[in-house]
């Protein structure tokens, strides 16, 4: 895949393809476990100006949660974690977006969960553009980062019986977007 | 010997009830497990009631006082033990001097379909049996989103689930030996 330099991203809206993109989260649990889940309902665009300057906006609906168990599906969206009846989605808007060799990409910006919003660094990369089959252009991006559920009123745990608790209080945030630009 | 088999659960296809059944064919010669099934037909505990026992409270008293042994399987509900299960050991509790699980050789095994296998669910039925005076194993089965977990003979398909559940049958029948040859 070829590797994006800032100059190459045109000015212009670039829409996640949400057909081709996965936006989730990843967090250990039962100590050594680590449980997975995505998110299905989300929106988001990379927005480039004139000037070659990207930023990056994006949303999840918390209702939108991917868990096989309906039970933990109605856990996550309780009080005691997202409350979606009261925070109904998740935002990210970037304040910052470095490009480097090798289309390694760092993207500062405020991530805002239930009422709670703070600076965050994602780190991943971005490849393209490249023309896909129907003509369309289209980028790559893939961006993950740390954070800690508590520091956005997510504190929900429990010890086990056998020592540690049900669940991490790092989470890893992952984001893999091909974004297509619009005409 | 003969082990009495619990299952925490009153669902037809219950998980619970299949992973006994798995255990039934897991034991070695000699050793035989009965299922209980009538906990759904036991009422709401009442003290008022305790001197008519219901036919269905007889039975479980009858049945723990056969068995060498009992192996409780439960599921795990709101993070905790299920209100039948609690209810059933509350009445076989009682009168306290006269209780079939005074000494008794116990163990607990469970499956949810949750990401913890009702390890809380696990830990309270091990403290309820305890606290009525059962000879109980220390060891817990996390048997986690049990509608893949469970194999068509109602046994785990993770070895290390499958080693944990036969090092605590062992133990149970190791406990439950010198009562055999006492009788």
């Amino acid at each position: 895949m070829s590797v994006a330099t800032q100059q190459d991203i045109s000015a212009g809206t670039w829409s996640i393809d949400k057909v081709h993109s996965h936006v989730g989260f990843a967090v250990k649990h039962m100590v050594v476990s680590t449980f997975r889940s995505r998110f299905d309902d989300y929106d988001g665009a990379l927005t480039v100006g004139e000037d070659g300057a990207p930023s990056l906006e994006g949303y999840v609906n918390v209702d939108s949660v991917v868990v096989k168990d309906e039970n933990l599906a109605g856990h996550l969206k309780a009080p005691d974690f997202f409350d979606s009846e009261r925070y109904p989605q998740i935002s990210f808007r970037s304040t910052a977006v470095r490009v480097q060799e090798g289309g390694q990409l760092e993207v500062d910006g405020e991530l805002t969960i239930k009422d709670h919003t703070h600076n965050v660094t994602a780190r991943g990369t971005i490849s393209g553009p490249h023309e896909d089959i129907a003509g369309n252009e289209k980028v790559g991006v893939e961006l993950e980062t740390v954070i800690d559920r508590r520091e956005y009123g997510l504190e929900w745990n429990a010890p086990l019986p056998k020592g540690g608790f049900a669940v991490d209080n790092d989470v890893k945030l992952e984001a893999s977007l091909e974004l297509v630009r619009q005409a | 010997m003969r082990i009495l088999g619990i299952s925490g659960s009153l669902r037809r296809d219950s998980h619970n009830t299949r992973l006994l059944r798995g255990v039934g064919e897991l034991l070695p010669e000699g050793v035989e497990l009965e299922l209980f099934d009538q906990l759904g037909a036991i009422p709401p505990y009442n003290e008022d009631e305790e001197h008519e026992t219901p036919p269905a409270v007889a039975a479980l008293r009858d049945a723990i006082a056969g068995a060498d042994a009992v192996l409780v399987a439960t599921p795990e509900y709101n993070a905790s033990i299920p209100g039948v299960l609690k209810n059933a050991l509350d009445w076989v509790s009682r009168p306290v001097q006269g209780t079939p699980l005074m000494g008794k050789p116990a163990a607990v095994i469970g499956a949810s379909t949750s990401l913890f296998g009702a390890v809380w669910a696990q830990a309270e039925t091990r403290k309820v049996l305890s606290t009525i005076g059962a000879r109980v194993v220390d060891r817990e089965i996390p048997i986690p989103e049990a509608e893949d977990a469970l194999g068509a003979d109602g046994l785990p398909l993770d070895d290390d689930a499958r080693e944990l559940l036969e090092a605590t049958l062992t133990e149970l029948l190791e406990l439950a030996e010198p009562e055999r040859v006492a009788a």
